[in-house]
């Protein structure tokens, strides 16, 4: 196991070089000029040495060797001067945003809580939800519960969040008034009041992000439970004299969640994608908000290193999805 | 010893069924799924709004009449008229037109590709490796967010090559089947990879019949079933991505409208006409859930373990 998880973090490392040679030889191609704004009256040769302290202006090879090194070295490093206090750091050339000329990372960490927060509640709340609708549908397989659930989940593939996200700004700021269509970031909770005021701006986001997530992993539990009844150790089970609740609840779940914990592994990149839009319509200003405004000021380090964060997110995820696997599947030999 | 006389009753009664073809088969299977047929009948009918509609329709969807904006439904203008006093119909057929086809050629797009990795390596040994491998870095990339810088990058460009609104539409539809190709030649390679050791081909290729019909005339026509299904799940996560895109302010101009870029649009003015929104949203909404129903129906339709029961 522990040399499976060790090659499969090896394959991981081409994987990333791979992905980042393409994102930035995309971006290599990008028509705007940063230097485009700079005042005629500023002489050539000037423009030059501005254009040469952005890193621009030498060959490709080059800057893409130093853009590793700024992201894989002096990031990393900054980082952990910050943890302890030390100096690794000094005098080395950060990734510098283009738009506010300050080191991207920064201003990823000042976004990233944002994004957590209402990504990451949202995908709990979304599973919380998701797996005992997906265990009750497949117990009750063609019952009513099973038939709405599954009408559900259909709604939930086909109606896009941006859809959703809007319907429900419709419905409960517009029409009820109910709650605000604007998550307020800076917005502070110390007392019960805020508290209330923080759950009611956060309602909406999660519940738009929740309803994706709760449809596709209900419908994998479901699947996964209707593999696991019809198997002989539930009739041993009951044959034992189990009641009903320990044979469903501890046998036929435990064994069902095996597949089902690896597509819950595998999701969360994907809802950081889907964060993107969401974050758009609720004006929260995480991490997906940053890439479109960064996209549009066409400040291109930034992209880089948003996207290329949300391809580490992928490739880390999927490897914690397969050793999850083997860890909680003993029938799974990886040799 | 056969007897004639007692044998003829029986070719009667087997004869008396008409001869079946595969296809009607599939259909009568098909129709037994009521979602499916809704789903099929509903997307009939988008089709022919978005193709027939506007010919029919006299309000042309760029055509402005600043007096009458922002009107609400009416018997001239059944969705009302947005804020600059074009009629919602005609620019939610028009936008459906575009939605439509890009998720038509975009889908098409992915298909192919798709296919041919699958088919390309699962049969050739040697091709295996590499194809795979290049599926699964595809795979790893971050789709939504290269698929904006994308549009950010080459719309310019190919909006100079082949003016605004064919090269957005090439675009994005390029763009959709270059990152959406990996699901299908991932199934269809397996599916291969299980036909290639089926006895019809070794007789085929015993025979001496050249890779290329093996593929064409064993191969290809017993994945089919495979790949209609996710020709369907390609249409619907295509108008999904395109209108992801154009909600996102990165897909077509407003003078070319698609569900999406409506969407979009009226979101700005929420506040004020909340109906706008609704329309568009739920075109949307609704083609991706019949299309769903159609692939879901179809998947039954198209297993002959399934079929007949």
């Amino acid at each position: 196991m522990l040399t499976f998880a060790i090659r499969r973090l090896l394959i991981s490392i081409p994987t990333l070089l791979f992905i980042s040679l393409v994102i930035f030889l995309l971006l290599e191609l990008a028509p705007g000029d940063p230097m485009a704004q700079v005042p005629l009256t500023v002489p050539d040769e000037v423009k030059q040495k501005m254009r040469l302290a952005l890193g621009l202006g030498e060959p490709v090879p080059v800057r893409f060797v130093k853009w590793m090194y700024q992201f894989f070295v002096v990031e990393p490093s900054v980082f952990i001067d910050w943890l302890f206090g030390t100096s690794l750091s000094e005098g080395q050339q950060r990734v510098i945003s283009w738009q506010t000329r300050s080191p991207v990372m920064d201003i990823v960490v000042q976004r990233m809580p944002q994004t957590l927060w209402v990504v990451g509640l949202a995908y709990v709340v979304g599973v919380l939800i998701a797996l005992p609708i997906g265990i009750i549908s497949a117990y009750k397989q063609y019952s009513i519960f099973d038939q709405a659930g599954t009408f559900v989940s259909m709604i939930g593939f086909s109606v896009p969040p941006f859809f959703t996200g809007v319907l429900v700004i419709v419905i409960f700021s517009i029409q009820l008034g109910w709650l605000p269509s604007i998550y307020d970031t800076t917005h502070v909770v110390n007392d019960w009041d805020s508290f209330v005021v923080q759950f009611k701006q956060m309602i909406m986001p999660v519940m738009v992000l929740a309803l994706q997530t709760t449809a596709q992993i209900s419908r994998f539990m479901r699947a996964s439970m209707l593999d696991n009844l019809n198997q002989d150790y539930v009739r041993t089970a009951r044959a034992k004299g189990l009641s009903e609740s320990v044979v469903v609840m501890v046998h036929v779940v435990r064994n069902s969640m095996i597949p089902v914990v690896t597509v819950i592994a595998l999701g969360v990149p994907a809802i950081f994608g889907g964060a993107i839009i969401t974050e758009q319509i609720f004006k929260v200003n995480g991490i997906g908000q940053l890439l479109i405004t960064a996209i549009q000021a066409n400040d291109l380090p930034m992209v880089q290193t948003i996207t290329f964060i949300f391809a580490v997110l992928i490739v880390v995820f999927n490897l914690i999805a397969d050793v999850l696997y083997g860890i909680l599947d003993p029938r799974i030999r990886y040799d | 010893m056969t007897d004639p006389a007692a044998n003829a009753p029986a070719e009667a009664l087997v004869t008396a069924r008409p001869p079946r073809n595969q296809w009607l088969d599939v259909w009568d299977q098909f129709k037994t799924h009521r979602g499916a047929l809704f789903g099929l009948a509903f997307f009939v009918f988008i089709i022919l709004m978005v193709t027939v509609g506007p010919l029919l329709w006299t309000y042309d969807a760029t055509f402005i009449d600043i007096r009458a904006r922002n009107q609400g439904p009416s018997l001239a203008h059944p969705m009302g008229t947005d804020q600059l006093g074009r009629d919602m119909f005609a620019r939610m057929m028009a936008g459906g037109r575009v939605s439509v086809a890009v998720g038509l050629t975009a889908m098409a797009l992915a298909l192919m590709l798709g296919t041919f990795v699958g088919v390309v390596a699962g049969f050739f040994r040697k091709f295996d490796g590499p194809l795979m491998r290049l599926t699964d870095l595809f795979l790893a990339l971050p789709l939504l967010p290269l698929l904006l810088v994308g549009v950010l990058l080459f719309r310019e460009r190919l909006n100079g090559l082949f003016g605004p609104e064919l090269g957005i539409f090439i675009l994005i539809v390029t763009g959709i089947g270059i990152t959406s190709w990996m699901p299908t030649a991932r199934i269809v390679r397996g599916d291969v990879l299980a036909l290639k050791e089926r006895e019809f081909v070794l007789a085929a290729r015993s025979i001496g019949t050249p890779p290329r019909r093996l593929i064409s005339r064993h191969i290809l026509p017993n994945i089919l079933s495979p790949i209609m299904v996710s020709a369907t799940l390609g249409i619907a996560t295509a108008i999904i991505t395109e209108s992801a895109l154009s909600f996102l302010g990165l897909g077509f101009p407003p003078d070319f409208p698609t569900w999406g870029r409506l969407l979009f649009d009226a979101t700005d003015y929420l506040q004020q006409y909340p109906g706008r929104v609704i329309w568009p949203g739920l075109a949307i909404s609704f083609t991706v859930l019949s299309v769903n129903f159609i692939g879901d129906g179809l998947r039954d339709a198209l297993d002959p373990r399934i079929r007949g029961r």
